[in-house]
Order: structure tokens, then C-alpha cells, then sequence
């Protein structure tokens, strides 16, 4: 099985680990994964602040780097989800079309492609996860709590079989911990009151992890973290399910 | 970039700066989503029920013509005057006209998001026509001369203490006496002269039934109610988007309605008006104001399905935490972030940029318009009209460049990581709003490029 590895611009810079972590899971469950090493970013910064139009030289790169493989994962729903939704191309729609159809996000690759029930993995701590938006609400990686549905999430299942791991949920389960890109500046007051309630009930239940699909919610839960000295630690998921 | 001086982010900052009432603000909201949640758990059939309402507003905006006239000659073979107005202007117009006609000079009126979308309070108030909100929470921001924060909830940013304070002021009651029960009888005294005395009522309409003629207000008050059949004269204030074709529909919506305000099975009073009494004169206004514009829209049409509940204020975490009123629109929270655009793009360019796209909106909405992705398709529409400033758009054009050629991104993404590793003072300090409450990513020796590299390069 062939498997492009789409690792976002930041977690390229600022998150090696979980990219390494990402690759590592996926070699030890049979995959042949090839990172592109021309890939950018997908693209979303620009779409999100409104200038989707500007996305076009974004689009090409990544078409240019991913065409032909069989799937292309991303431990990262919101990134993973703009391919999904706004990859675009004239010149090349076929291409663009079969990317699109292609992409998945890391947890639900698991799930539903490689279709494991569990990992072999360790991970002895008490952990608390940050259900992402885009991953939930778009790409249906759990059920919604706003909605009348048969509760899942694919996230709390693989974590089920982890080893020693504790799972805590939160009270509000699915609520935005106010990261939402260029939002997280451009509204700085609202984001930091909506992370540090995020915070709070992680904090209450006495997690030493605070685990997630997406690196970007928890890097902004880290910056919350460490500016507050709070003793938690922000780990993604793909790092907790590659644990010996 | 320059930014109006009412733009969100500042004000939902002033408002943050409170934060233990910040705090109980969105706590409170939070109480009635989770109220909302189990009343609509207790419905095995919701999805469904919000497909159907979804689909009903669907067919009718796509007849909308046909059915307002229905509605119209319905109406008037009842016995209602009916009235059209283009705009906010002509809407005050012709409600200043009706009350000039009866000699009205004190008008009670139930609570109505279209009058404050037109402003008529303040038109008539410059007439010398005294106009009383009489929903308890409307007359207590109508007291301090406030718009309301909530479309449903109008007093929420509101505690015991300040009603306490503006009613000793207004009204005389005890000073500090916060017992809500005092203050509640307190308004109600008030108001119960205000309803015999007034010589006209005027009430917002939830649905009007093409069908019938007839329409339904729904309050949990009562108020509505008491000012119509207390008034000589009744005048109905409606936008376009409240027309339903038939009285069975409103089976759906009326289920819908109150579970997603308030968690209600049903708000307290469905007060179903058909015909004026006997004695009585009957007007329903029926307003565009840039309705016909929205409907003309594509991406942004579903936005007139909306019925008013205010189920995606309450579950915005962003609308929790900054208050109805930094949305500086009479119809705040995400749904009115898609509707003010359409009145005044350079005014509210703002507002589609005041949400994370965290989606919540959307999955509430009985009526499921697609709230998050409107938002997303305002910003496109906003930047490409130019409200967004050139140094934006200079700014997004040199991010571009770099980002679609890896050439150019490997070197500066690579300085980006030296500068921060070696300098952080050039990133962490004030200027930066992520570094203010927040601390900066440590920066890695090597990217996971360099690693790939090393470690797995199968090129």
C-alpha cells in the first residue's frame, strides 16, 4: 500500500516528532510511505482569512507532489480537510479530483483503510483528549454532541487499546478550544479565554497529557500551558499510539 | 489596517477584560445549550425533524414570490390591512402613518428583532410616540438604553445587580434589593398600566401562514397577547423570511422553535392571530430590506431559512465569550454574522472574521443552514471586494508566494526556525498577539525534512 505522507508546514517545523511517529506507525502497519519533499503548506491560512483566490500556486505544489499515490495521510483533520474541500485546479482537475477522494487523516486511515481495532502500543499515563473541530464536525471522526446520533469516535477507540492508558473526558466534549488559525491572533482575547476553559477541565480532572488529532489546537494549548506553568503536556495522538 | 472602531475583536477584548462576568456569561449560555441538547435527545426523530423544517424553508424560498402573495390575499380577505415595505425607511414610515391615523401616542410593543433591525423605537421615539418593549428582558436593556445582546434572551449580559440598579433608577424599587421575584413584580405593575394605556400594540411575527392569512407569535411572557387584546389597533411587523405556506407546517416548527432556544417542549404562549376583533383594526407590514438581495445570492440564501431561535449564539464559543453586543448588529452570533454583510458589507467586514469555522452553528440549527461554510464563503467575498485593506493583501500575497514554491519556503522556513532558536526576543515581545498569553513553540534542531532525509530518503 502505497502512502503519500502529508506532514503540515508547521508540524514540519515545530513538531518533527509527531511526523516521525506518524511514519513510523504507519511503516510498522505495512505501509510503503514516501514524504514528497517539495510540499509547502496545503494552503488553508490564506483560504480562511479569505483569500482562497490566492491558493492557486498552493494547489499546484501540492498536486505536483501527491498525484499517483494510492492514499495520502495527514496527522491533521483541519489540513487534511481543506485538500478535501478547496483543492483545486484548471489545468489538472482529474488530478486534483483524485486527491481530494484520497486524503486521509491519520486516525481515520486506521480505522477505516487499514481497518486495525487496536494498536500495540504503551502509554501508562493519565490522558486527557482535545477533540478537534474539523476533524469532528467535517471529517466525522466522532459523533457530535450538538446532534441526535449514535455516539463513536475513532480517536477514543484506538486510545481504548493503548496500554495502560487512562482516558478523562471532559464535560464539554467537543467544544473549540479557540485556535482557528489566523483567528487565534486576530482574535487574541477570545482565543486564550477559550483555550484556558479547555485547560480548566483538563486540569481539573488531573491529566498529565492532553492529546489530540491536530498538532495546531494543541500547540495552542501548550502556549496556554507553558505561559501558566501548568505541569501538563500536550502529546498527538500519533505519538501516544507509536509508544513502546 | 485600519479597523472601525466597533470592530469585534476589540470589543470582545473589553468585554474579556471582565472576566468573572465574562465567565458567568458564558457559563449561563452554555447551561441553556445543554438544556437545548437534552430536549432535543428526547426527540428519537430530530434529525429528521430538522431535514423536514430545512426542506419546508427550502421550497418556500424558492416560491417566495407566489406564497407572500397568497399570504397578502389571504390576509385581506380577513380583514387585515397588509402593508409592503422595501426598506427599513418605508417600514417606520408606514408604522408611523397607522399610529398618526389613530392619534397613537403610546405604543406597547412585544418583542421584535425587525423593528430593531429598522430602528423604529428610536424614528417614533423622535416623533414624540412613546414606545414600551414590554418582554421583561427587553425592557430592561429598553431602560438603559441598550440594544439587546440576544435574540431571544435580550438582558443576558445583564446580572441581578445591574436590573436591581437600573430599576431603582427607573422604576424606584429598593436600592440593592436583587430578589428577582421583587423586581419581576416591580416591572410587571409598570408594565400592566402601560398595556391598558397605550392606544396601539405592535408585535413581531415568528411565522406567518401563506395558507391562512393568519400569524403566529410566540412569547413566553404573554405580552404579546395582552398588548393586542388590550389595543384598538394591532400592527404585525414581518421580514419576507417568515412566511410558511401552510398551517400544518407549523407542527414542525413550532417543535423546533423552543427546543432550540430555550430547551422549551414549546414556548408558553403559540398566540395565533387570523383577524382583527370586533372593533378592532389589524396591520401586518411586510418588509424586504435587502431580504430579495440575500435570496439573490447563491452561497448565501439558506441564511433567510433562519427562525430566530438563537441555538448557534448560544453554542458559539466565541458569541459566549464577547457578547451580543461586539457584533454591533441588531442580530448577533453566527447567523447574524451572515446576515449583516448583506445589509452593510463595509460596516460588518468584521463580523464573518469573529469565529473559529468551529462548526457547532451549523449542527444546532433546526433549520441546518450551513452557517460555518457562509462564513468562510463572507470572508472570500469580503477580501476580493477589498474590505480586508491592501496590507492585507499584500501581506497574503508574499505568504503565497512562499508557500507555492518549495524552494523559496525550505530557506525562509529554515530562517524562520534559526531566527526563533537564536532570537526569540524577535518573536516573543508584545507586538506578537500570539506571545501575549501565550508562550511560542520550542523550536526542534532539525525540521522532519531534515530528518526524512537522513533517516528514510527513498529518492
Amino acid at each position: 500500500m502505497k502512502v503519500g505522507l502529508f506532514i503540515p508546514c508547521y508540524v514540519d517545523q515545530f513538531y518533527p516528532q509527531v511526523a516521525v511517529a506518524t511514519l513510523e506507525l504507519l511503516e510498522r502497519y505495512g505501509c510503503e510511505v514516501h514524504y514528497p519533499l517539495k510540499q509547502t503548506c496545503c494552503g488553508q491560512p490564506m483560504a480562511n482569512s479569505g483569500f482562497a483566490s490566492m491558493a492557486g500556486g498552493c494547489d499546484k505544489n501540492f498536486i505536483a507532489n501527491f498525484s499517483g499515490y494510492e492514499y495520502i495521510v495527514c496527522p491533521s483533520g483541519s489540513c487534511a480537510l481543506h485538500i478535501k474541500e478547496h483543492l483545486h485546479s484548471a489545468e489538472e482537475p482529474n488530478e486534483a479530483a483524485a486527491i481530494r477522494e484520497r486524503i486521509y487523516e491519520l486516525t481515520e486511515f486506521i480505522t477505516d483503510v487499514l481497518k486495525l481495532e487496536g494498536v500495540k502500543a504503551s502509554f501508562p499515563h493519565k490522558v486527557g483528549l482535545h477533540v478537534s473541530c474539523h476533524g469532528q464536525r467535517m471529517l466525522h471522526l466522532s459523533s457530535m454532541s450538538e446532534k441526535v446520533e449514535k455516539s463513536f469516535s475513532k480517536a477514543e477507540a484506538l486510545l481504548g487499546t493503548v496500554d495502560g492508558l487512562e482516558l478523562f473526558r471532559t464535560s464539554r466534549a467537543d467544544e473549540c478550544c479557540g485556535f482557528g488559525g489566523t483567528f487565534c491572533v486576530t482574535e487574541e482575547a477570545v482565543s486564550v479565554s477559550m483555550g484556558n476553559t479547555r485547560i480548566k477541565e483538563h486540569l481539573a480532572n488531573g491529566v498529565h497529557y492532553i492529546t489530540g488529532g491536530d498538532m495546531s489546537c494543541l500547540m495552542h494549548l501548550e502556549g496556554l500551558l507553558k505561559r501558566q506553568k501548568i505541569d501538563i503536556k500536550v502529546i498527538h495522538l500519533a505519538e501516544i499510539l507509536n509508544a513502546q | 489596517m485600519s479597523q472601525p472602531a466597533t470592530h469585534h475583536n476589540k470589543a470582545a477584548a473589553a468585554f474579556l477584560k471582565n472576566g468573572q462576568r465574562a465567565q458567568w456569561h458564558d457559563e449561563t449560555l452554555w447551561f441553556v445549550r445543554a438544556k437545548r441538547d437534552k430536549a432535543a435527545h428526547q426527540i428519537p426523530e430530530w434529525e429528521a425533524l430538522r431535514n423536514l423544517g430545512s426542506q419546508i424553508k427550502e421550497h418556500t424560498l424558492s416560491n417566495l414570490d407566489e406564497y407572500l402573495l397568497q399570504f397578502e390575499a389571504n390576509a385581506k380577505k380577513n380583514g387585515i390591512k397588509v402593508h409592503w415595505a422595501n426598506n427599513a425607511a418605508e417600514h417606520n414610515q408606514i408604522v408611523y402613518e397607522i399610529l398618526l391615523h389613530h392619534n397613537a401616542v403610546n405604543v406597547v410593543k412585544s418583542k421584535s428583532m425587525l423593528t430593531e433591525e429598522c430602528g423604529l423605537n428610536h424614528y417614533l421615539t423622535e416623533r414624540k410616540i412613546s414606545v414600551v418593549d414590554t418582554d421583561l428582558g427587553e425592557y430592561i436593556v429598553q431602560l438603559r438604553n441598550e440594544p439587546p445582546s440576544h435574540i431571544v434572551l435580550p438582558a443576558i449580559h445583564l446580572k441581578k445587580e445591574d436590573v436591581s440598579n437600573t430599576f431603582h433608577k427607573h422604576l424606584h424599587t429598593e436600592k440593592n434589593n436583587q430578589d428577582p421575584v421583587y423586581l419581576t413584580r416591580a416591572a410587571r405593575q409598570v408594565l400592566r398600566k402601560k398595556f391598558i394605556t397605550a392606544d396601539a400594540a405592535i408585535t413581531g411575527v415568528n411565522f406567518a401562514v401563506a395558507e391562512t392569512g393568519g400569524i403566529v407569535v410566540c412569547t413566553n411572557e404573554g405580552n404579546a397577547d395582552l398588548g393586542v387584546h388590550a389595543n384598538k389597533v394591532h400592527i404585525a411587523c414581518m421580514g419576507f423570511e417568515k412566511i410558511i405556506p401552510r398551517a400544518q407546517d407549523l407542527s414542525v416548527f413550532l417543535r423546533l422553535l423552543a427546543r432550540s432556544a430555550t430547551g422549551q417542549p414549546i414556548t408558553t404562549y403559540s398566540s395565533h392571530f387570523h383577524r382583527p376583533k370586533a372593533g378592532q383594526e389589524m396591520h401586518i407590514v411586510l418588509v424586504n430590506n435587502g431580504r430579495t438581495e440575500q435570496l439573490g445570492r447563491e452561497a448565501f440564501r439558506n441564511s433567510l431559512k433562519c427562525i430566530r431561535c438563537a441555538a448557534c449564539f448560544n453554542t458559539c464559543p466565541v458569541y459566549r465569550r464577547s457578547g451580543g453586543h461586539s457584533y454591533h448588529n441588531s442580530v448577533a452570533g453566527p447567523i447574524g454574522s451572515i446576515l449583516a454583510p448583506n445589509l452593510d458589507m463595509r460596516k460588518n467586514a468584521d463580523l464573518p472574521f469573529a469565529s473559529t469555522l468551529c462548526g457547532s452553528c451549523t449542527n444546532v440549527c433546526p433549520v441546518k443552514i450551513n452557517i460555518h461554510e457562509q462564513l468562510w464563503s463572507w470572508r472570500q467575498v469580503l477580501m476580493a471586494e477589498g474590505y480586508g485593506g491592501a496590507a492585507k493583501k499584500t501581506s497574503m500575497k508574499l505568504m503565497t508566494g512562499v508557500l507555492s514554491k518549495p524552494a523559496i519556503y525550505r530557506l525562509s522556513a529554515g530562517m524562520a526556525r534559526f531566527f526563533m532558536r537564536y532570537l526569540p526576543f524577535l518573536v516573543n515581545n508584545r507586538l506578537n498577539p500570539w506571545y501575549k498569553q501565550r508562550d511560542m513553540p520550542s523550536v526542534p534542531k532539525e525540521s522532519f525534512k531534515d530528518w526524512y532525509k537522513k533517516n528514510r530518503n527513498h529518492e
